[in-house]
């Protein structure tokens, strides 16, 4: 374990080995997990599905890329994504940072923005799936509207009933019986479609009460029981319905009377002039609960991924873009005040342009990082929208491993995909390079 | 002179005594197997779908069993869970598989044994074909040669039912395709939808699909079909979906109308009809639904819920038809041990062990109903065994492009179908161009 000679210089050879001798982890890392699997990945894209190389099939791959429609969806969708997330992330991560400059909990409120950077997007995924589950019961989002709803247009007391008969028709989000009723006729109105446990309290055994001359009568009431029953005809064991809102319409459809039933479900007009009348439920009766917007349905999934992202990111734009802030100098902007520029001028005119090098920054990592999307777009998508949220990260990973294990085309996405990213990487790079 | 012919004799003698002795074993093998082996010797690597929440410990218990029999041999079994086909997919196209796997889907072992991947396991030809139908054997087989042991089978043709929110409707199991739409109404009368659809995950439309077609046009239609023999744009499909449009298309008795179904999952879609008071009253999903409704549901067995068999629709020959899904053992290798542990696995004994804990069915048919340990395990997989034909899960069957990609082929084109059931010749165009594409490779 003698030490080498002090007095001996190595040659330029010895210092070239000495110094591949250091290289040589690294440089074996590098190849083994980037430079071989690039390679491989660049190369494999040329052949066909299956095995370690297949079949000879030339830009096969890359045309089908553009013919199938799961795969030009996902095209579409990493354009919208490029398009939207990054501007709106440093827009949202720009106005944070100058807002929280300036209020007294600046440090809390930053934690607050930033803390969605410490979650897992897997993990951030499936919260805001399950926020965003169109049930009121289930979604947090929904739920929102629900209350908010529930203030404006209320729901009826029989929300899911529908009619027994053909002869109840719907009219104006109402039911109307078809058959015309005079003075002294009696209105049947049977409705169905309600749950035991979703009966109105204190309901009674239904009864048609007796006609009687100048007045129609008739009961609303709960026309089922076990096996379904008789449609139309009060039976033994049919509850009525209490107090609901029974209409009485002239044959201009002109709402005369209205009143509501009593606990057998009985109700009665009186003082009916002769004529030709229509009795029917009125619609706020029917009116339905809010039932909540399909935020992960076809046509809402891409705009509530791009919510949920921008949501995780702004926190890392604002901390950049407050970095950026407080290592501009004071000076300047207090120069512009002092010019008499107002605090939008300021903020146009010599904040955003002097912080321009940061928001680039921020913009340009947001591209790379939108372009390669894939955990939150997997976690939070139900499968039954995958085809809408496609990305070409999730379809590359479809494609190769899941199912169609498809390796061909499956590196030809990934090969596409990194053509996307060399811009701007390179610009990246550029950039680096100036500044040093 | 003499000599010799005594040399010769006692030859003959010790040789037929030692043939008459293996023929004894032999076919001792079928039945059960008793003796401690201990001349085979090697160590098995084992890749499996059920990790410790979904069937390892019951897994573990038949290889201990097995190494029991065999105290040389150790069986080392790796819980992939549900990325298994990824991990093997990627193992064999590395050239490094697992000695043994399991595999749900006849597609994907058909393509491993068309590359030449997988050895054929015809040493336990006789061994399945003394436990199981020669219905079993056809499943294993791909290009001629048994390939896969259908270890497991779970049957598909099974629908669940709330059995309060049936007596508050007044309704009894349908029998027949009609009768169960009749119910349907009276269900939604009563005042809860009749139908719970797990439409998240395409696999419970494309099971939906499935049996609706095995009712109407039995076993042989059914296999032609699966193999593309019948193309997606046949007459047979659109009468099919004609009348999964009875059930898919009547939006206001499935719990959250459409576009709520297609947000629900499978799991979903059970603990909703299953839950007090009921959100639905049906669910048509095969009978690992029970498994689902004891560990996230309070209801219990008969009280709360019970089963019937998938009406028929058109009586005839193949009305007793039973559509499974299965775990397919496949071998990547070949030894001693490996034959040793698949002729074990073949044995009623091996089924049983795990039988006996529950979540269990099997085709091995000298299982005894007995082993089943409740009622409702043993309505269910009893059919498997008496059914007059018994196909595979067809969206399984098919090339993992078309038929079990998430969010593609099958299973994304029956979602499109769920969010708009009228349009029927639309599907049936973008499913034949997708099966064309998928089987072309």
């Amino acid at each position: 374990m003698a030490a080498p000679p002090p007095s001996r210089e190595p040659g330029k050879l010895g210092r070239y080995l000495t110094g591949a001798v250091f290289l040589a982890p690294a440089l074996f890392m590098l190849g083994v997990w980037m430079v071989y699997p690039a390679v491989y990945t660049i190369v494999r894209s040329f052949f066909g599905p299956t095995g370690f190389f297949g079949t000879w099939v030339g830009i096969d791959n890359y045309k089908s890329l553009f013919t199938t429609s799961t795969l030009t969806t996902a095209i579409k969708n990493n354009a919208i994504w490029v398009a939207v997330v990054p501007a709106f992330v440093t827009a949202v991560g720009l106005i944070f940072a100058v807002l929280t400059e300036r209020v007294r909990w600046s440090v809390a409120f930053k934690t607050a923005v930033f803390l969605p950077m410490a979650i897992s997007a897997f993990a951030t995924g499936v919260t805001w799936r399950i926020m965003y589950q169109q049930d009121p019961g289930l979604g947090a989002i929904n739920a929102l509207g629900k209350t908010v709803s529930g203030i404006v247009s209320p729901a009826g007391v029989l929300p899911s009933a529908l009619p027994s008969t053909p002869n109840l028709v719907p009219k104006n989000g109402g039911l109307v019986l078809k058959t015309p009723v005079h003075p002294g006729g009696v209105a049947l109105l049977g409705l169905t479609g309600i749950a035991p446990t979703a009966m109105p309290g204190g309901a009674k055994q239904a009864v048609t009460p007796p006609a009687k001359p100048g007045a129609i009568v008739g009961t609303v009431w709960r026309d089922f029981k076990p096996g379904g029953g008789k449609p139309g005809v009060v039976e033994t064991g049919e509850l009525g319905l209490p107090r609901v809102t029974v209409e009485l319409e002239s044959s201009t459809g002109k709402t005369v009377q209205s009143t509501r039933s009593a606990d057998d479900g009985s109700f009665t007009f009186s003082n009916v002039p002769p004529g030709t009348y229509n009795a029917g439920v009125g619609a706020s009766t029917f009116a339905k609960p809010f039932g909540g917007y399909a935020w992960l349905g076809p046509n809402l999934i891409t705009p509530s991924l791009l919510i949920a992202y921008i949501w995780i990111w702004a926190g890392f734009a604002m901390v950049v873009i407050a970095a950026g802030l407080s290592a501009m100098s004071r000076e300047v902007l207090e120069a512009a005040r002092t010019d008499g520029a107002s605090e939008w001028q300021t903020f146009r005119r010599v904040t955003v342009p002097l912080l321009a090098p940061v928001l680039s920054v921020v913009f340009v990592t947001m591209i790379i990082n939108v372009l390669k999307v894939f955990d939150i777009v997997y976690a939070l998508a139900p499968q039954s929208a995958y085809q809408n949220a496609n990305v070409l990260a999730l379809a590359m990973y479809f494609t190769a491993f899941q199912g169609a294990g498809n390796f061909g085309i499956g590196s030809a996405i990934a090969v596409f995909l990194f053509l996307l990213v060399v811009p701007v990487l390179l610009l990246n790079i550029r950039r680096f390079r100036r500044e040093v | 002179m003499k000599r010799q012919w005594v040399v010769v004799l006692a030859l003959v003698i010790v040789a037929s005594v030692a043939f008459a002795a293996v023929r004894v074993s032999s076919s001792s093998a079928g039945a059960r197997q008793t003796s401690v082996n201990k001349a085979v010797s090697g160590t098995i690597t084992f890749d499996g779908i059920w990790t410790a929440s979904s069937g390892q410990k019951q897994f573990q218990d038949v290889i201990n069993a097995f190494q029991k029999l065999y105290p040389k041999v150790h069986v080392n079994y790796k819980p992939v869970g549900n990325d298994l086909p990824t991990v093997l997919a990627t193992a064999v196209a590395g050239g490094h598989p697992p000695d043994m796997a399991d595999i749900a889907q006849p597609g994907t072992v058909k393509q491993f044994a068309t590359e030449g991947k997988l050895k054929p396991i015809t040493y336990a030809s006789s061994v399945i074909g003394k436990n199981f139908a020669p219905a079993w054997k056809k499943l294993g087989t791909f290009d001629g040669k048994l390939y896969a042991l259908v270890f497991k089978a779970a049957n598909k043709s099974v629908v669940w039912y709330n059995v309060p929110a049936f007596k508050t409707a007044g309704v009894s199991p349908p029998t027949t395709f009609s009768q169960l739409l009749k119910d349907a109404q009276t269900i939604k009368a009563s005042g809860t939808p009749a139908y719970s659809i797990g439409g998240a995950d395409g696999w419970t439309l494309t099971d939906m699909f499935e049996n609706i077609y095995l009712r109407t046009f039995g076993a042989a239609k059914y296999d032609a079909l699966s193999a593309h023999k019948i193309k997606w744009t046949d007459k047979s499909v659109t009468t099919a979906l004609k009348t999964m449009a009875k059930i898919v298309g009547d939006t206001s008795n499935i719990y959250g109308g459409t576009s709520g179904a297609l947000q629900y999952g499978f799991n979903d879609s059970v603990t909703n009809a299953f839950a007090s008071p009921a959100k639905a009253a049906m669910v048509f999903e095969a009978d690992f639904v029970g498994g689902v409704i004891t560990s996230s549901t309070k209801a219990k067995p008969k009280t709360g819920f019970n089963t019937f068999t998938w009406p028929s629709i058109t009586p005839g020959p193949d009305a007793g038809a039973v559509e499974i899904a299965g775990d397919l053992f496949v071998t990547f290798r070949d030894n001693p041990a490996i034959e040793a542990f698949v002729k074990y696995l073949a044995t009623p004994q091996a089924a049983e062990i795990w039988a006996r804990q529950g979540g269990f069915g099997t085709g091995n048919h000298n299982v005894p109903a007995s082993v089943y340990p409740d009622p409702i395990t043993k309505a269910t997989e009893a059919p498997i065994l008496t059914a007059k034909s018994v196909v595979f899960d067809m969206s399984d069957n098919q090339p993992p492009a078309f038929g079990s990609t998430s969010g593609q082929g099958e299973w994304g084109l029956f979602q499109q179908f769920l969010r708009n059931p009228k349009n029927i010749s639309g599907v049936q165009k973008k499913l034949e161009s997708a099966a064309a594409a998928a089987y072309k490779k």
